[in-house]
């Protein structure tokens, strides 16, 4: 342990409870003044609820938080800012049609005399803030035309600005570049020279050596260790975040097929965006009947974008080939990628999946038109039928038929998107984070459902950021790192450790020296 | 247990125009006790006439506004579709250069008005999908192109004497229906149809719900807009045909406003103008209740001035109690 001197800001035995799930399970974090502490564990690991407590957006059940040594209590964001304590999300919150000082003093704007903005003293407060971390900024430029490293800049300014003591990074480089990143190291041990205390959520573990003081991890809500960074190793960190005992495999498949059920050639995806790098680059895989292949990777890389590109989603973008269903090309819209017997479903059901206020019945139903009538027309009666029969052999949980999506839960709520691709009869069903906010014991039932579909001969490509999941349900696991195939691993041959390590970002050292060879 | 296949009673307290028509039901008994000549065969005729422009344009706006959209242009177009079939009924269409003309009746200038109509609207569609204009924009641009073309083709001057027979259209009647009654009422059931029990329908619904998700479910969603803006487009020319038929005129400044009835009418029969929600039955309660308002204002010889701010007020009351209600649930 690093004691030394009390913390700033600790967190004492936290937990926090939502329906179905124990977020922070008696969990402590110490925040010092200029130290850096380095909060380490995998997706669902109860991070951002820790930091929902500590910046007054998440309401414990139980535990502590003191500041200075003495007992606090954030009833609100508001109050947690009073405090001192500040958060630069990975989503940055600025204005973009407002100038960097108006973004700084948004909502507490100097005033002249006459009640106006006093816009002098304003861009020379910005500038006084700004001047120790970037003096080369002008205030008085609008924030959309500053990079992703300078409107952080902004944001640690404005944090600084509002008198905060504690500072929590989420993420910060994850859309930086290798240049910005070490910029960005510099600005933090500024900070620690000026006592500022940070937390630090990343999965660059390599960053860490250049900033971290401390590492406190994480795993499924539970507290694993607070230590000193000083001589733990990387190996060391991995196992700590994944460590829990991994369950022995008992799955085997129920259909050995070898017919090909998907191919995938080369298919690439360029960014929105002209002269940005690309966002799949040349994946090539194959799903055979009856089989379950993992698509592991961190957040942002390139799962999502992979799925929806083969499903005909972005086609001006798309090169490559994908063979399904005695198809072979680039699908021009989704209406072609069903057509051919592909299902994709997505992420996040609550903004793409589902039409909440519509009833079970009508999202059931929606990809699945043509066999509910002809010639343009629909049979309500067969579509409840079908939606019927679906939704009792998923097992959804629900009023009735007619109930708007929006009032069923998070699990049912994926058992009717599952129901949705199911009515499509598809010959590969591709879902994407199909477990993600869903109950323990509908995850168990939505695990089963994939083998049972997989044993019928339906083709599966699961993409999950979940190892236990992606150990537990699939035949063959692929990993995508920055969007290219970094690895690829049969079952029994896969490991949390060996996944994770092939997803996580090579180190900025190695990827510059990677570059450098690029353009030679 | 197999899953419940009908609960008619969340159903029926969860359809959102029942309390129009209960606010329609009151205004009723409350219109029929305080005036003498509210609750006659003449009057109830009177009032359907009045209200089929408002509910032909109504059934259009609906559509829109399930999409997630809005129609600005439709009482110009309105204006311009009765000009353009008047004019054809007047003087046909003469090309001079290949010397040669061609004369319509009442039936093909009708169909003249729903072509104007259905074009313009399929320029709003494709302005809309293609452009990605916002339609707000896209339809407001219409609104001001389509009035200035009527001006342009007319001169300034209605133009009158359309003949009999296209006269019948707006102001004859049937069974003492009056015609354009008739043919909204046919509109109705037909838009009740093509909503609920068609694949478009179907559709419509899920891109005004949530866009991305029928796109990812294989809708056509720019197709199923275009096809929304086009209806409402012809919904509006006919409803242009309806004006210029009744009056025997088709005057440059028909329709000025109309959009606003038809969108106060879509709202207070439960659509929201985020799209994914509301019925053409639910418009036509919203007409009907616009219309006896009207009506009944004008029996109790309220001032004009003050029939449009009890309008407006309506139209809080009925979305500040539809807002309520769904905050309950």
């Amino acid at each position: 342990m690093t004691t030394g001197e009390s913390p700033l800001l600790a967190a004492r035995d936290i937990s926090k409870r939502y329906p179905g799930v124990q977020a922070l399970a008696g969990v402590s974090l110490n925040i010092r003044a200029g130290r850096l502490n380095a909060l380490l564990g995998e997706n669902g690991a109860g991070k951002s609820t820790l930091m929902g407590v500590l910046t007054g957006c998440v309401q414990p059940d139980s535990g502590e938080l003191r500041l200075d040594g003495q007992p606090v209590h954030f009833p609100s964001p508001r109050a947690a800012q009073e405090a001192g304590i500040a958060i630069i999300h990975q989503e940055l919150n600025l204005a973009a049609n407002l100038t960097v000082a108006e973004n700084m003093f948004l909502g507490r704007e100097p005033l002249t005399r006459w009640k106006l903005v006093d816009h002098d003293r304003m861009l020379h407060e910005a500038r006084a803030w700004l001047a120790p971390l970037a003096p080369q900024l002008d205030p008085a430029v609008r924030t959309d035309s500053l990079s992703i490293a300078e409107q952080q800049t902004v944001e640690i300014a404005k944090a600084l600005s509002l008198s905060a003591r504690v500072l929590i990074l989420d993420e910060p480089t994850s859309a930086l570049t290798h240049q910005e990143a070490t910029a960005l190291f510099g600005l933090i041990k500024q900070l620690k020279s000026q006592a500022v205390g940070m937390v630090y959520i990343t999965h660059r573990l390599d960053e860490l050596a250049e900033i971290a003081d401390d590492v406190t991890i994480l795993r499924d809500g539970q507290f694993i260790g607070e230590q000193s960074f000083a001589g733990v190793t990387r190996a060391e960190l991995v196992r700590m975040m994944v460590g829990r005992d991994v369950e022995p495999l008992t799955h085997s498949r129920a259909n050995d097929s070898t017919e090909v059920a998907l191919e995938v050639r080369e298919l690439s995806l360029a960014a929105p965006k002209a002269g940005r790098p690309l966002v799949v680059k040349n994946v090539s895989l194959s799903v055979t009947k009856g089989e379950i292949v993992g698509l592991f990777g961190l957040m942002g890389a390139g799962r999502t974008e992979l799925l929806e590109a083969l499903f005909g989603v972005y086609p001006p973008r798309t090169t490559g080939e994908v063979i399904v269903g005695g198809v072979r090309g680039l699908f021009v819209s989704p209406q072609a990628a069903i057509q051919a017997g592909l299902a994709l479903a997505p992420e996040d059901r609550k903004r793409v999946g589902l039409h909440l206020d519509a009833s079970v019945t009508r999202n059931v139903a929606l990809a699945s038109q043509q066999r509910y009538g002809r010639s343009g027309f629909v049979s309500a009666s067969a579509e409840e039928r079908t939606a019927g029969e679906l939704s009792q052999q998923l097992q959804v949980k629900m009023p009735s038929l007619r109930t708007p999506v929006r009032n069923l839960s998070g699990g049912n709520q994926q058992k009717v998107v599952l129901a949705k691709w199911l009515a499509t009869n598809p010959r590969v069903l591709m879902v994407d984070e199909p477990t993600r906010g869903v109950d323990v014991g509908a995850k168990g039932e939505i695990h089963l459902l994939l083998r049972r579909l997989a044993a019928q001969g339906v083709g599966i490509l699961l993409v999950s950021s979940e190892l236990p999941e992606v150990l537990a349900v699939c035949d063959r696991i692929l990993v995508l790192r920055n969007g290219e195939l970094s690895a690829q691993f049969a079952a029994s041959d896969a490991t949390e450790e060996k996944l994770l390590t092939a997803a996580l970002p090579v180190s900025n050292a190695e990827r510059h020296a990677h570059a450098a060879r690029e353009e030679n | 247990m197999p899953p419940q296949l009908t609960s008619p009673m969340p159903r029926l307290a969860s359809y959102a125009p029942l309390k129009s028509l209960a606010a329609l039901v009151v205004l009723v008994i409350a219109l029929s006790v305080t005036t003498d000549k509210f609750a006659t065969v003449d009057n109830g005729l009177n009032v359907l006439r009045q209200i089929s422009v408002n509910l032909c344009l109504s059934i259009g706006m609906t559509l829109v506004i399930l999409s997630g959209g809005i129609d600005l242009s439709v009482g110009s177009v309105l204006a311009l579709a009765g000009a353009v079939a008047a004019s054809c009924l007047k003087k046909g269409l003469v090309f001079a250069a290949l010397g040669f003309e061609v004369h319509f009746n009442a039936i093909g200038a009708v169909a003249v008005g729903l072509l104007v109509g259905a074009a313009l609207g399929a320029v709003n569609g494709q302005l809309i999908t293609r452009l990605k204009l916002p339609p707000f924009v896209a339809t407001l641009a219409m609104l001001s192109i389509a009035r200035g073309l009527t001006m342009l083709h007319t001169g300034g001057y209605p133009l009158t004497g359309l003949g009999e027979s296209f006269a019948r259209i707006g102001a004859g009647s049937l069974l003492r229906i009056p015609n354009p009654a008739w043919i909204t009422a046919g509109l109705v059931v037909l838009f009740h149809i093509l909503t609920q029990h068609t694949r478009w329908g179907r559709h419509l619904y899920a891109v005004g719900g949530n866009e991305r998700a029928a796109l990812l479910s294989g809708v056509n969603v720019g197709r199923t807009k275009r096809i929304t803006y086009i209806l409402c487009g012809a919904l509006a020319g006919l409803a242009g045909v309806l004006v210029a038929a009744r009056l025997d005129s088709a005057t440059p400044n028909a329709g000025v406003g109309y959009e606003l009835d038809s969108i106060a009418a879509v709202v207070i029969g439960g659509a929201t103008l985020s799209g994914g929600r509301g019925t053409v039955l639910g418009a036509v309660l919203g007409c009907l209740l616009i219309g006896v308002l009207n009506n009944g204002l004008v029996l109790l010889q309220v001032s004009p001035f003050w029939q449009q701010v009890i309008k407006g007020l309506v139209i809080l009351i009925a979305v500040a109690i539809d807002q309520a209600s769904k905050r309950q649930e």
